[in-house]
């Protein structure tokens, strides 16, 4: 029988891996029993869900991180050369 | 400067301009995912230089922004593989041999939890969302940055445990290990700063 840390392992593994029949069946039968674990399921699937959001999704993070108007111009600078060579070439 | 013979297509494509109007866009998606200003900087940099250098091969079929995204996402995954490939291969396989004292406080001698977890309602689909997000994001600068950074890459990359493993050049278990790691110590993180309760909702 898995003990609760086994299946908090086991359940970080179902985020990577498709785990086997057995390993699922085992995880089933604690989650039957242990409302502990079912509630870390569901904490899981909410960090993967909104790490994911976090991380590819702009709109949702209210950030207003903004460019510094220093490393907008070192930017632009750099931009600038690369454009002027370009041109060159031409 | 001979912007007059430049037909349809190379109109559109002009850097300062790329710049102009989303370089912040750029920056924050960058932050997010490195959470050093300088290095986001240099993303956006590296971005909008590799853009110009590729002009040519976008189509137009995607949205500007799209555009720039999927290049600058390119450009994170190698930087966050790169800082990841500079630690020691011995200091990885420690952080992941060694045992976890925030994890182990959690259970007892059977494996039982000794507290339970919480509740947390659903914050992924309820307008909640916000304050778990930036709770989140202070959970992922409080993590020890190697952790970080394989959560970071493997939650962006899409990529599986293996390929993340051989790039690094680390055991699938050891791999295994730190996200195990570092979603616990974000979970419980999380348990420290978020409560449904207090935005009022109930469920």
């Amino acid at each position: 029988m898995l003990s609760c840390k086994d299946v908090t392992r086991k359940i970080s593994q179902a985020q990577d891996r498709r785990l086997t029949f057995r390993e699922r069946l085992s995880i089933r039968l604690h989650l039957l029993i242990c409302y502990a674990c079912r509630r870390f399921v569901k904490q899981v699937t909410i960090l993967t869900a909104v790490s994911q959001r976090l991380l590819s999704d702009d709109s949702k993070s209210g950030a207003v991180d903004t460019l510094t108007d220093s490393a907008r111009h070192r930017i632009r600078d750099r931009l600038q050369e690369s454009v002027d060579r370009h041109d060159g070439k031409e | 400067m001979a912007n007059s013979d430049c037909p349809s297509t190379t109109t559109a494509a002009d850097p300062e301009r790329w710049l102009q109007d989303h370089g912040d866009y750029l920056y924050r998606y960058a932050l997010r995912q490195l959470r050093d200003s300088v290095q986001a900087e240099d993303m956006v940099q590296e971005t909008l230089l590799a853009a110009w250098q590729s002009v040519a091969a976008y189509t137009g079929r995607s949205a500007e922004k799209t555009w720039l995204t999927g290049i600058l996402k390119h450009k994170i995954i190698d930087c966050l593989r790169k800082q990841l490939r500079e630690v020691p291969v011995d200091d990885i396989t420690a952080l992941s041999d060694s045992p976890d004292s925030g994890i182990d406080q959690l259970f007892d001698a059977r494996g039982h939890w000794i507290t339970p977890p919480r509740h947390w309602g659903s914050p992924h689909k309820t307008l909640e969302n916000r304050q778990f997000i930036e709770a989140l994001q202070r959970c992922l600068e409080r993590l020890k940055p190697t952790l970080a950074r394989v959560f970071t890459l493997k939650e962006i990359s899409g990529n599986s445990n293996e390929e993340i493993c051989a790039e690094l050049g680390i055991t699938a278990g050891n791999c295994g290990v730190l996200l195990y790691r570092a979603r616990m110590g974000l979970r419980q993180c999380l348990e420290a700063l978020w409560s449904p309760s207090q935005t009022g909702t109930t469920d």
